[in-house]
């Protein structure tokens, strides 16, 4: 399982995203008003539109392209609109943010809790 | 049973009909665990559509298809369901209600919805068998039992009611007389003329019609033999259907001591005397109104809701209904006064041979009421205008013809006749959403309203012009009057309150940021969503002129990077080109950029500029700071802002040119370039009346005459061809200036956020424009330097800025720091 540190969180705008770029494509990385952080791949279950684009309000963001608005826990489509998008574990430590490479649908904090970290 | 179960307070609902379980849907949408719920229903059935029936009973539906919650709906709402059994009494002093088996319920609150009886006239033989009213699934049961072995059918009452009855015993194959006491089909719907053209087709279609007749008596001895009238005259009868009319169900009201007149009275809150017991539906008589449609019964819900949810918030203020007649083939639509009196004007339209008849009753300028026959297609628009109270003076030359006769894009002519389309005609052109699948939805998922169907299907979800076609559709699936928007919308489903009330609480109220705006006006979700943030972002930044900060987390990305999304996700780059003119330097500094950053497309745009799309959003700092040095700025082609100004050669060149077209253009994107207006903003000067610049399709536009400028306002060439309104002649192109200057912060100060110039005229009414814009000139004067006052802090160029580093985060991608290696 890799882990990569993607910066501080204050790296990234509150009601807003970052994105990484990774070799199989772009994570949006989002920080709601909580001051939590999200990731979910960056594309939107329906056409395929950068999700880390949209406006981000509660624990959601709202596509740019066609307004479908995607629940950033679980990547889930917000009814009556279906679709998923692939979500990443991410945490927060010390003010870093540290993002999962494997993409995956478990519960992200029961892993990240399991795993020690090791310098490359 | 004075307790609470499980620490919930106990709702009870005594009469399991429409307005009673709206009412629950619409608490368990903002209240799912606050009662515990017990309802009672006097019919052996779950909840269903009463509107429906008349379908059911010419067989084109069946109880199935209108069924609106099952008893599986019940058990996972959690809410007990005594069906069958009817309530005899309430204890309000026990607080228990009590049922006719001796079933018992207590309650903390009670919502009684016991709903209206049918009228039945008490003549001699009124009992006998074979007499049934049209109210209930027991009603139709009877009525086609008796369609099976009869033959001879009379409907006492030619009412919207008795025609539907009639109709349907008709497809029945019973022979059918309407007895009507008026000689005038549904009277209170109709005048003469259309009532006329109504019994015409009805003839045809097979009914018998004795207008003018009263019942003196049923005749027969057990059961009903023939029908006798006042004027001695008799005919045969099997059956009878007494469809006079509805009364307000208030017995259980009376028995309990509640205070009633014609029905339960209640205030704006839907409170009985009682405050612990609320009513809401066809037993209700709110500020001396009973209703017996749907629609108000939709809206008292609502309110009702939020108030046993305890938000407290929304207020009943009574509904304006429309009616619509459910007979197959027969198109039939009326609302509001339609006689009207001395002081009202008639607008009328009558064309027998297609058998279309229109008329609008106005006063003071106002839809006062509408009959529709023939082509009802403009009915909810019409019945819009008319709640809105929208002024029509300045459209009365077209009002009849309806909203589209300048046409929409997007669905040819075919629009008129929406019912005959087959199933396979495509409504909404945008998504691509055929009739069928529209009306499947609506059936299978119960859908009920215009935003309803937009989430289920798409269809009106995006531009919006297929919205007339979608609601005709909805009202002919669900019934007549589903499809109106309540009086007040609100801006979104984060807050009750509508966008005007939003914009007068930012400045009576001194509201100054988003936060605070929320707060006051009390919104459900905190970070709002994104229709809301945008919008309130704009009422503060309009309202607080150079003190509001700017929140780029609530403007669309386009706003926010200034530059226009992709399909792909890349983004388009439009340098202002300032009245389309430009130069051979210019033009080869943008041929420079575009191999640069390896442009793969560079098109002209509609508004005489060059576009440079396929563009990645990290280059996009580094193009604006080539584009910069060259001179350019940004063209807000991406923005709710002023898009172009679009220009003719004028007399500079052009033979016919009797002004400088190009001057005054460029002048007027030089005053107004930059500013943030509630929806995008063009504008086209054409140097004469051949107005090359098609001047008339802007949202402002100035035509050059040999003896000054004509200007024109409120035109749009895209999803809804408009043309624009005359506005005035001017003389100078200083004068050109205030009036744009003015009519654009008239515009940024009144319209809604996302309300285009044509609607948003169409709304206010170019008379009240006209007013403050060319008859107030201090006023005008005023607007304009609050328009240049704003402009002070809105032309900075946003491309310079970033170029320069401001908002870096927005354009670069986070670099991991390293990638460490993790085995759990």
């Amino acid at each position: 399982m890799s882990w990569v540190e993607v910066g501080l969180l204050e790296d990234i705008p509150r009601l807003g995203s970052r994105v990484v770029r990774l070799a199989d494509g772009d994570v949006a990385v989002f920080r709601t008003r909580d001051d939590q952080v999200f990731a979910l791949r960056d594309a939107c279950p329906h056409k395929g539109g950068p999700l880390s684009q949209g406006i981000v309000h509660g624990h959601r963001v709202t596509c740019p392209l066609h307004n479908w608005v995607i629940e950033l826990e679980t990547g889930e489509a917000t009814g009556p609109d279906t679709g998923c998008t692939g979500r990443y574990a991410v945490r927060v430590e010390a003010g870093r943010v540290w993002l999962c490479l494997d993409a995956r649908r478990a519960e992200a904090r029961t892993v990240a809790q399991d795993v020690r970290v090791v310098s490359a | 049973m004075n307790t609470s179960v499980n620490n919930k307070p106990r709702l009870v609902l005594i009469g399991n009909g429409m307005a009673g379980v709206r009412t629950l849907e619409e608490l368990l949408k903002v209240a799912p665990d606050k009662y515990h719920i017990t309802v009672f229903g006097a019919e052996p059935y779950g909840n269903y559509n009463r509107i429906l029936l008349s379908p059911v009973l010419s067989s084109e539906k069946t109880l199935d298809e209108i069924m609106l919650n099952d008893e599986q709906w019940y058990v996972d709402n959690g809410i007990r369901l005594f069906k069958g059994k009817k309530v005899i009494r309430v204890d309000r002093k026990g607080r228990r209600v009590i049922a006719e088996d001796g079933t018992e319920a207590g309650y903390d609150r009670l919502i009684l919805a016991t709903g209206s009886d049918p009228f039945v006239i008490p003549v001699p033989g009124h009992e006998l068998d074979g007499v049934v009213t049209f109210r209930d699934i027991h009603d139709v049961n009877a009525m086609l039992e008796a369609s099976r072995s009869r033959k001879h059918a009379v409907v006492i009452g030619g009412g919207l009611l008795g025609l539907e009855a009639a109709n349907g015993l008709l497809a029945q194959g019973m022979e059918v007389t309407v007895v009507h006491l008026m000689d005038c089909l549904m009277e209170r719907q109709l005048d003469g003329a259309a009532a006329a053209l109504l019994q015409q087709s009805l003839a045809q279609k097979g009914l018998r019609f004795l207008m003018a007749h009263q019942t003196e008596a049923i005749l027969g001895e057990d059961r009903v033999r023939a029908v006798r009238f006042k004027d001695g005259t008799e005919i045969d009868a099997d059956l009878v259907v007494m469809a006079v009319g509805i009364r307000p169900n208030a017995a259980l009201a009376r028995e309990m001591g509640l205070y009633c007149e014609r029905g339960v009275l209640v205030n704006d809150t839907l409170q009985t005397y009682d405050p612990s017991i609320y009513a809401v539906g066809e037993c209700v008589q709110h500020r001396g109104q009973t209703y017996g449609l749907v629609a108000p019964l939709w809206e008292q819900a609502k309110v009702c809701a939020n108030h046993l949810a305890e938000y407290g918030i929304a207020r009943y203020e009574g509904s304006l209904t429309s009616t619509k007649l459910k007979v197959t083939g027969i198109d039939l639509f009326s609302a509001g006064d339609f006689t009207g009196d001395e002081s009202c004007d008639e607008l009328v339209f009558k064309d027998a041979a297609r058998g279309v008849y229109k008329k609008l009753v106005l006063k003071d300028g106002r839809i006062r009421g509408a009959v529709l026959y023939g082509d009802t297609l403009d009915g909810p628009w019409y019945f819009q205008l008319m709640r809105d109270g929208t002024p029509v003076d300045d459209m009365r030359q077209g009002l009849l013809f309806g909203q589209a006769h300048v046409g929409d894009s997007g669905h040819g002519s075919e629009a008129a006749r929406v019912a005959s389309l087959p199933d396979s005609a495509e409504i909404c052109g945008c998504n691509g959403v055929c009739k069928g699948t529209i009306l499947q939805a609506i059936g299978e998922k119960k859908l009920f309203t215009l935003e309803d169907v937009r989430a289920h299907t798409k269809a009106s979800a995006s531009c919006g012009s297929c919205t007339g076609l979608v609601e005709s559709l909805l009202a002919t699936a669900v019934g007549g009057d589903y499809s109106q928007a309540p009086a007040k919308k609100p801006l979104c489903g984060c807050t009750e309150h509508s966008h005007d009330e939003v914009r007068e609480a930012i400045t009576a109220m001194g509201l100054k940021t988003i936060p605070a705006a929320m707060q006051a006006l009390e919104w459900k979700n905190p970070d709002g969503c994104h229709v809301c943030r945008p919008a309130l972002n704009f009422y503060l930044l309009c309202a607080w002129p150079g003190e509001y900060v700017d929140d780029g987390r609530s403007r669309f990305i386009n706003e926010r990077v200034h530059a226009n999304i992709q399909k792909d996700g890349t983004y388009s780059v439009v340098p202002r080109i300032w009245g389309g003119v430009t130069t051979p330097a210019e033009l080869r500094a943008i041929a420079e950029v575009a191999e640069k950053f390896a442009v793969p497309t560079v098109k002209i745009t509609g508004g005489q500029r060059i576009d440079l799309l396929g563009v990645k959003k990290e280059d996009l700092p580094a193009m604006w700071g080539d584009l910069n040095r060259a001179g350019f700025v940004s063209g807000h082609a991406y923005g709710k802002s002023l898009r172009t100004v679009k220009t003719c050669v004028g007399s500079e060149w052009c033979r016919f040119g009797t002004q400088d077209s190009t001057a005054m253009g460029i002048r007027l994107e030089q005053m107004s370039w930059g500013s943030w207006t509630p929806h995008k903003f063009k504008m086209a000067v054409s140097g004469c009346p051949r107005n090359c610049a098609e001047a008339t399709i802007k949202d402002f536009g100035v035509v050059a005459v040999d003896s000054g400028w004509e200007l024109h306002v409120g035109g749009n060439g895209g999803v809804k061809l408009r043309g624009t309104d005359f506005l005035c002649k001017v003389e100078t192109p200083e004068e050109v200036e205030e009036y744009c200057g003015a009519y654009m912060q008239l515009y940024r100060e009144e319209a809604r956020y996302l309300e285009r110039t044509a609607p948003w005229i169409e709304r206010v009414g170019l008379s009240h424009v006209k007013q403050r814009i060319v008859d107030d000139a201090e006023g005008r004067r005023a607007l304009h330097a609050r328009f240049l006052a704003s402009q002070q802090e809105a032309q900075v160029d946003p491309w310079a800025e970033r170029a320069q580093g401001k908002e870096a985060h927005e354009f670069i991608p986070i670099q991991p720091v390293a990638l460490r290696e993790v085995h759990s």
